[in-house]
């Protein structure tokens, strides 16, 4: 195997049966589930007179519909409650551990999957959610899948998948001031394009990479899907295996040990071939921002958008925005900041945010949306304070849940108004009906949330 | 489930020419509270189709009274955006039973095949040439023959061929799903994971 890539290593050694003229079948060792995309997998199952083949490798939570206020009551909103306790019932029928509202490891599955150390390096993980991609930071190959295909894992712990084809993108050099791995990835979509990735498999490589935080791989992986890719990762290090030491879910001991030397080999070989590479310079990064209706449209926050005057959906997507080709961005008042979500809801997030926000107010046209990543997120945000930095300039800290990344819960972003967001999509309608999105990083929404417009967070740190 | 046989067909097309239709402009989120699958068709495009009042918004193309049938031909980058099957659900419940586009998005692309939809990939090119006829003649029949991966405008002598893997064309023409195919591979999977060693 000396010219295999990471991404071979941990897929082939997962293929049950390659199909002639078709795609493989896919072991699957760690499945996550949530409320919505799970319902009508369980209820097919059930038609077919089947249980969950394997119960022990599927953990659930509930994410995307629960509110982010009054968690101990019962939610108000009927439809949501029905999917909530539906999860619970076909939870309890099938034996699968589900972290609910009252469980301290509830929250957005995405970020509970790391934290718990749920996921481990080399693992093949699923879940009918797109930024399953997330896990990819772990070096685990993680993908979305649709409902049919969670029916799938139930029945048989195994999916059919075409082999995708494989990218790499290398990083290399020191950060500018501000940038984080969320200006990365917005900077590597806006040079691929939203569907520059589709039918490959991203590694993400070089030396800018491997100095990311295990919290700022994920960021970056999360978002692979928006170029189209199934998903991204980074081979495991050492920073890797000190952020899995010890978790709940972790492995412990000899077999601890064991695990290390696994790890270790999960790498590419130095001759390993790529369908596709790309190289960026970390040094021509600059803090990022969308000005569009797909995450491909974004750009340096103090550039102007560009003119594209003969592709029609461009120009829709202006439209849609109130933008203008040719105009700069910065000054412009925002109405709502949201940092939150499976791409930004970690707790280096919310140090990042604070520590900007800290000392100054939030401005009065800004109404801010502070939602942790899971309630172990929430404890952190408290144990060291960053709550009454929040406070003391204005800011409410709300609790767990997907929020207004996708507003299926009551934070909506009204029509026409528009919020510089730390999640991960800005299409039409996504945080809400009519709303305009901005896709930024920590930095960028807190200085935003302060100064009550587009602001380059450069000139706000010291 | 194991779905209907997909048989060819012929129909008029609804043309949607914009790039990147994710699938939160297919069915958005909040539409996604069910917890059986029925009704999403009424869902479709819901925020392009109606106004906030409900009313219809007649410039839009599946309200266009001009344009019906069973396929729709697509901008690039089809479908792209988050895994939910619910789009795939939407499209399947309104009746279409085949998507042209030069470029689907990968989750959206097995969804589709596993709910009995067809993804028919054709060049920039031949999308162009595609979007034009219909946008001429709306009344322009295509045929879609899976069997010989063809689709086919006779009087126009277009005839453009589209790649699918044999496998799951087959699933398509004898409604066949990958549940029941996995289900048939469960001794071997047994035997996976019995003889797994984790070393990669």
């Amino acid at each position: 195997m000396e010219n295999n890539t990471l991404f071979d290593k941990i897929w082939d050694s997962h293929v049950v049966k390659k199909v002639a003229g078709g795609p493989n079948v896919l072991y699957i060792d760690r499945h996550y589930i949530h409320e919505v995309t799970s319902p009508v997998a369980f209820g097919n199952l059930e038609g077919r007179g089947l249980k969950v083949l394997r119960p022990e490798k599927t953990i659930a939570t509930m994410d995307h519909n629960i509110p982010t206020e009054n968690q101990h009551l019962p939610i108000q909103d009927l439809l949501s409650r029905n999917q909530v306790e539906t999860l619970e019932e076909n939870c309890k029928a099938h034996g699968i551990k589900l972290f609910d509202l009252n469980h301290d490891n509830l929250g957005i599955v995405h970020v509970i999957g790391p934290e718990l150390g749920l996921t481990q390096p080399g693992m093949t993980v699923v879940c009918g959610d797109s930024h399953t991609s997330t896990h990819g930071a772990l070096g685990s190959v993680a993908f979305g899948i649709g409902t049919s295909e969670v029916e799938m894992v139930f029945g048989t712990q195994c999916i059919m998948q075409s082999k995708p084809k494989k990218m790499r993108i290398s990083i290399n050099g020191n950060l500018n001031k501000a940038v984080t791995s969320k200006d990365i990835i917005l900077y590597i979509i806006s040079k691929i394009s939203s569907s520059g990735g589709t039918g490959y498999f991203i590694e993400f490589a070089g030396n800018t990479i491997r100095n990311l935080s295990m919290e700022a791989r994920m960021s970056l992986c999360n978002m692979s899907i928006e170029c189209g890719a199934r998903g991204g990762l980074i081979a495991p290090d050492q920073l890797t295996f000190e952020y899995l030491k010890g978790k709940d879910y972790s492995p412990s001991g000899e077999d601890w040990k064991k695990k290390i030397m696994e790890w270790t080999l999960l790498k590419s070989d130095p001759g390993a071939s790529f369908d596709m590479e790309y190289s960026y310079e970390a040094a021509d990064i600059f803090p990022m921002i969308t000005y569009g209706t797909n995450p491909g449209m974004g750009m340096d926050i103090t550039g102007r958008i560009p003119h594209n005057n003969a592709d029609e959906s461009f120009k829709k997507a202006l439209d849609y925005m109130g933008f203008e080709a040719g105009e700069k961005l910065i000054g412009k008042p925002v109405d709502f900041v949201f940092v939150g979500s499976c791409t930004n809801g970690r707790i280096e997030d919310f140090r990042m945010f604070a520590n900007l926000v800290k000392g100054r107010k939030k401005a009065d046209n800004i109404t801010a949306w502070i939602v942790p990543g899971s309630k172990s997120v929430e404890k952190e945000i408290r144990k060291e304070g960053i709550v009454e930095i929040l406070e003391n300039s204005g800011f409410a800290l709300r609790q767990p849940g997907c929020s207004a990344c996708l507003a299926m819960n009551d934070d909506k972003v009204p029509a026409g108004n528009y919020a510089v967001s730390t999640s991960n999509r800005n299409f039409e309608g996504r945080q809400g009906p009519g709303a305009r999105t901005l896709l930024a990083s920590p930095l960028v929404a807190a200085a935003a949330a302060v100064t009550g417009v587009i602001t380059n967070p450069v000139e706000l740190l010291e | 489930m194991s779905f209907k046989k997909f048989k060819e067909f012929t129909s008029t097309v609804v043309p949607l020419a914009t790039e990147n239709i994710d699938t939160d402009q297919i069915i958005p989120a909040r539409f996604l509270k069910a917890v059986e699958r029925k009704g999403f068709g009424e869902k479709l495009f819901h925020d392009w189709r109606y106004d906030e009042k409900g009313n219809k918004i007649a410039s839009f193309e599946l309200n266009d009274q001009r344009y019906s049938g069973k396929i729709l031909l697509a901008g690039k980058n089809f479908g792209c955006g988050s895994s939910r099957e619910h789009a795939a659900w939407a499209l399947y419940d309104y009746g279409f039973r085949a998507i042209i586009s030069s470029y689907f998005a990968d989750i959206f692309t097995n969804n589709a095949f596993n709910n009995g939809l067809l993804p028919i990939q054709v060049s920039e090119d031949e999308l162009a040439v595609l979007m034009k006829q219909v946008a001429d003649e709306p009344d322009s029949m295509i045929e879609v023959n899976l069997a010989h991966q063809k689709i086919i405008i006779t009087e126009k002598k277009i005839k453009y061929s589209f790649e699918i893997n044999a496998y799951k064309k087959e699933c398509l023409i004898k409604g066949y799903d990958d549940f029941s195919y996995l289900q048939s591979m469960l001794t071997d999977i047994e035997k996976y994971e019995q003889s797994r060693n984790t070393a990669f």
